[in-house]
Parts: structure tokens; C-alpha cells; sequence
């Protein structure tokens, strides 16, 4: 076996891929096990697709694991008739580009004198950072919203937007400053002869070396703040403020639902992450390879 | 920025400029909250405008003997199971399956494909998550019972009975969580120099004493990050309860951030459930510490 392995690892260096008619009836019963683990995570996908498209008696005549007996798309309109779908939607697109945006900005600025400047404070500072990355949320939950509502921010997505800016800020800043710790102090020392300011040493010189990271930042943070819950379900309870994810909750306990609804609900809230996915599978892949983020 | 701002910016102290707005916004969203989180479990209090009764540490030594909070810590042990153990242990399993056999043997094309199907659940919001498998677990027109009934088993009420319920629950979370531990392992593996392997297996060393011997050692310090940042991540768990069994049922699911959503929104103690929370906080850090703690005597060594 072992000589076969190194025999095969020759052939691939000189001929890459060519080594089909090698392949031992072990490898193929572990391409067996890989393609069977793929459908099993994938089946849930699936099955949600199956039924989100079955009238209700269809559904329950035939049950879940049957073919639509005829194409119907009752569910879906349900589905919109009990939430405000478009609103949704451009409430979670709000929120995310907004958090996106904001915190990466201020990762990058706060990062500045902690990687760069080396201010004295720099260690306390980012593991007072790193400890609030932590914190379990119901330990800020109910100050939050009390906070919410008293600044008038309750209800409204700017409570969501403030929370989470700060909140992945304090990752990003974190990440941010170990970059720019690596980045050769010759680089900052020249642009200062040459009579740049700090600030413009930031924008002009950081920036674009950074700008691998700060888009890996950007994209998850799009999607953390897409998918958050535990904040949002307490600041927005009502449906006009209501992100995707929230707005399909508020499904939860109501037993006069069609499954068939809750399904369509189901791949309705999917259906904007998976297409995010499809677009930035790359980049998020990359990042968490990276081990940037978690 | 003008140029005439530039001359102020060059002194030392025009640093601190830069860490302003983060100071400002952590003290509003973390610093003060989680000041006034501990300051309210010092209280009995109903919350909103009833009055704050002084309870000193009571709310802490009822908490000790409160014996849904030990429940609830125990459940935080299985939700470690089910979110660091397993899919860790599956995630090394399938990185080492997709990198050596599937990306050597059958082309990186195919292994690129699984990875992202692998991955596919980790960008599911999770309430939506919750949402699917509260359908697929559906003791009597759900797809796992459905499916075993056409086999001629009776399937269970899995998240209905107090026994199993918290199983159902970890299913939902390895299936969740399989793709995180797995695309960095594979990103890592792709470090192991080939000739190791080949000189190993000149020595004749087995596919399996390959991976205990080069594999693990090189990638050490991505299952330390997994480990700890999944293990946070399990101790937080929230919505898969709040939306899958809501606790239930018999209180066999509840975990401590549900616990103290209870608290705060349902029971209207909200003097106990910033004492949930606050305990809940410290014990996430000292967790976090001592792993960092001994990971740097590992490395020290």
C-alpha cells in the first residue's frame, strides 16, 4: 500500500490529474464516504426546497419526502401575506451594509495607534478588546434595551446598527492591529520624511496594503450582523424595524401554520445568504482559512 | 484632512485621537452595560419602573441552589459536545479525507465543491437553522420520522421527550458547525510538507500513524483556535433553544443565556437575570484564560 501511495504521489507531480485508472477500491470507498457526508449536510437544504413548492393537501396526502404533485407557490404567498418580506429584507440590507461599513472603518482607525503607534496602553487595550468579543450577550442585553428606549432608538434599526458596529469593531480591531504589526516600520518612517501625515499615512499608505484583510473583515461582518439574533430579537419586536431572520421567528408558536408555509419562510430568509454565499464563497472561505476570523 | 491639522496630529498625544470614538462607543454598548448588568443583580427588581429592592449577594446564593441553573450549566456541556468535540473530531476526519484522498485522488476541483457544501450551513442564519429542523424533527409529519416510518419504525418525539430532546437539539448544532473546524484544518494541512508523508511511509508508517504523527503536530495551533473559539461559542448558545424547544420540554434543553432571557422577558426578574448572566460572563472568561493560560505553559514547553 505504502509503495503504491509513493508510486501514485510521482505520478501526480509529473502528470497532474492523470492518475485515474490508479485509484484502489479503498479510495473509492472514502470518495463513497465524502459524497455521502456532502448529501447528508445538504439534504436539510433540500428537503426545505421539496416541500416549500407542495400545496398544503398535497403535503399532507403525501408527506414530506414526496415530489410535488403539482408545482404551487400558495406557500410563498402565505408566507408574504404573514410578514412583511420586503421590508425585511431592506431592514437586514440596511443593517449589515451599515455595520459593515461603520466597523470596519473603526476597526482600521482604533487599530491605528495599537499596531502602528504602539501606544503604551496596547496590551490592555486589546485584551479589554478581545474580553468584550467574549461577553455573552445576555450580559448586555437588558441595559441595552433599557438604553434603547431611552434614547428613542428602540424599535428603530439604529439601536442594531450601533450595537453591532461597536461590537465587531472590537474583533476587527483586534485583527487589524496584529496586520498592521507586521507591516516594516521602514514603510511608515519613509512617508514621514517625505512629510505625510499620520492621517494620511494611514489612508494612503496602510489602506491599500491592508485592503486584503479589511475585505475579508467587510464580508463577514455583513454576514455576522445578517444572521444575529439574540440582540435584534429583543430590540426590534416590531415588524417594521425587523430583520430576515427575526421576522421568520416571529412564525415561532403560531400552531395554525401550514409546514408548507414555514418551509417557503424558510427558504425565503435562506435565499439572500445563500446567494451572498454563492458571490463571496471565495473570500469567506479564504478568511476563515486565514484563521482571521472565527 | 487639511494640511493645517497635520502638524497637531504629529505629536505623540495625537494618537489617542484615533482611539476615541472606539473608547466612546465600547463604554456605550459594552462598558456600561455590563457595569449596570452587575450593578442590577445586586437588586430584586421587577424591572422597567417597579422599584429596586437591595438583595446584596442573595441573588448569587440562590443561584448556587438553584437547581434549573445547574441544568442549565449541564446542558452547556452537552451544547460543548455537540458545537467543540464532535465536529472537531468529524472536522480533522473530513479535512484529512478531502486533502489526502479526495483533492490528491480525485482532483482539488471535487474537494473545493465538498469543502463549500461542508461550509454551506455555517452562513445559514441560525433562527433559519432552527426554523428547518424544527419541521425535519417534527415527531408526526416531520422528514426523519416520515422517512423511518416508510422503513416500518416508529420514530420518536424527539424534541418533545425530556430524555432525547437535548440530542435532537446537538444533531441540529454538529450539522451547523461541521464546516467551520473543517475549512480551516484544510487550509492548515495544505502547510504539511508531502515528503514527510512519503518519508514516513518509506519508513512504513500507515495512513493512520501518518496522520497522529505529521498531520496533528503541524496543525496544532488551529485546533487550539477552534477549540477555544467554538468552545465560547457553545456556552453562548441561544437561539437553537429559544426556537427548537423554547426549554422544553420539562425544562430538559434550558441553558444558561436562555435562562436569563426567561428572566429578564418572561419571569420579570430581572435582578436574577443579570445574576445568570453576570456568573455566566465570568465563567466564559475563566474558561477562555485557562485555556490560554495552558496553551502558552504548551508552547512554553
Amino acid at each position: 500500500m505504502s509503495n503504491v501511495r509513493t508510486l501514485d504521489r510521482q505520478q501526480v507531480v509529473t502528470d497532474r490529474g492523470g492518475s485515474l485508472q490508479r485509484r484502489t477500491p479503498g479510495e473509492w470507498v472514502l470518495f463513497a464516504v465524502a459524497i455521502a457526508a456532502g448529501i447528508a449536510i445538504f439534504a436539510p437544504f433540500g428537503l426545505i426546497i421539496l416541500n416549500a413548492f407542495k400545496s398544503t393537501q398535497d403535503y399532507s396526502s403525501n408527506g414530506p419526502l414526496a415530489f410535488p404533485s403539482s408545482f404551487s407557490l400558495q406557500a410563498f404567498l402565505d408566507y408574504l401575506g404573514r410578514v412583511n418580506y420586503g421590508q425585511a429584507l431592506w431592514n437586514s440590507i440596511a443593517v449589515s451594509v451599515l455595520v459593515a461599513a461603520i466597523a470596519v472603518v473603526l476597526s482600521l482607525i482604533s487599530a491605528y495607534p495599537l499596531g502602528i503607534g504602539r501606544v503604551k496602553v496596547s496590551g490592555i487595550v486589546l485584551a479589554v478588546l478581545l474580553i468584550a468579543t467574549m461577553l455573552p450577550h445576555e450580559a448586555l442585553i437588558y441595559p441595552l434595551f433599557y438604553g434603547a428606549q431611552a434614547t428613542g432608538t428602540f424599535n428603530t434599526i439604529w439601536s442594531v446598527v450601533i450595537v453591532f458596529s461597536v461590537l465587531q469593531a472590537a474583533y476587527g480591531t483586534y485583527l487589524i492591529s496584529s496586520v498592521m504589526g507586521a507591516i516594516p516600520k521602514e514603510l511608515i518612517e519613509a512617508a514621514q520624511l517625505d512629510g505625510a501625515s499620520r492621517w494620511q499615512i494611514l489612508w494612503r499608505i496602510l489602506v491599500p496594503i491592508l485592503r486584503p484583510s479589511l475585505s475579508v473583515l467587510v464580508v463577514f461582518f455583513f454576514i455576522w450582523t445578517w444572521n444575529e439574533f439574540y440582540i435584534p430579537v429583543v430590540l426590534l419586536s416590531d415588524q417594521s424595524s425587523q430583520t430576515i431572520p427575526i421576522a421568520l421567528s416571529t412564525l415561532r408558536g403560531q400552531h395554525n401554520i401550514d409546514i408548507t408555509v414555514l418551509n417557503a419562510g424558510s427558504l425565503l430568509s435562506l435565499l439572500p445568504t445563500l446567494v451572498f454565499f454563492l458571490l463571496f464563497q471565495r473570500t469567506l472561505v479564504r478568511g476563515v482559512a486565514a484563521g482571521a476570523v472565527k | 484632512m487639511s494640511n493645517g491639522l497635520a502638524p497637531k496630529l504629529r505629536r505623540p498625544s495625537g494618537y489617542w485621537l484615533y482611539l476615541l470614538p472606539i473608547f466612546i462607543g465600547f463604554l456605550a454598548v459594552v462598558g456600561i452595560p455590563f457595569g449596570m448588568n452587575i450593578y442590577y443583580s445586586l437588586f430584586r427588581w421587577k424591572g422597567g419602573t417597579a422599584p429596586m429592592r437591595w438583595n446584596g449577594l442573595n441573588n448569587y446564593v440562590q443561584l448556587f441552589e438553584d437547581v434549573e441553573f445547574w441544568t442549565s450549566l449541564r446542558n452547556s456541556i452537552f451544547m460543548v459536545v455537540a458545537i467543540v468535540v464532535i465536529p472537531t473530531a468529524i472536522g480533522l476526519l473530513l479535512a484529512a479525507l478531502l486533502t489526502e484522498t479526495i483533492g490528491r485522488r480525485f482532483g482539488p476541483r471535487i474537494a473545493s465543491f465538498l469543502r463549500a457544501t461542508y461550509y454551506l450551513p455555517q452562513i445559514l442564519p441560525i433562527a433559519v437553522a432552527g426554523f428547518m429542523w424544527s419541521w425535519i424533527l417534527d415527531p408526526s409529519n416531520g422528514a426523519i420520522n416520515t422517512f423511518l416510518q416508510s422503513l416500518g419504525a416508529d420514530g420518536p418525539d424527539w424534541l418533545g421527550n425530556p430524555d432525547l430532546a437535548i440530542y435532537a437539539v446537538m444533531l441540529m448544532l454538529i450539522w451547523l458547525q461541521i464546516g467551520y473546524p473543517l475549512v480551516i484544518f484544510m487550509a492548515a494541512l495544505s502547510r504539511v510538507d508531502p515528503e514527510l508523508y512519503e518519508a514516513a511511509a518509506l519508513d512504513g508508517a500507515g495512513k493512520w500513524r501518518q496522520v497522529l504523527a505529521i498531520s496533528l503536530p503541524t496543525i496544532r495551533p488551529e485546533i487550539f483556535i477552534v477549540v477555544l473559539t467554538a468552545t465560547v461559542a457553545a456556552l453562548k448558545v441561544f437561539a437553537p433553544i429559544l426556537i427548537l424547544t423554547g426549554g422544553g420540554p420539562e425544562g430538559s434543553t434550558v441553558v444558561p443565556s436562555y435562562y436569563a432571557y426567561r428572566n429578564f422577558f418572561e419571569l420579570s426578574q430581572v435582578g436574577y437575570g443579570s445574576t445568570i448572566s453576570t456568573v455566566m460572563a465570568l465563567v466564559i472568561f475563566a474558561i477562555a484564560a485557562l485555556m490560554l493560560w495552558w496553551q502558552r505553559r504548551q508552547e512554553a514547553q
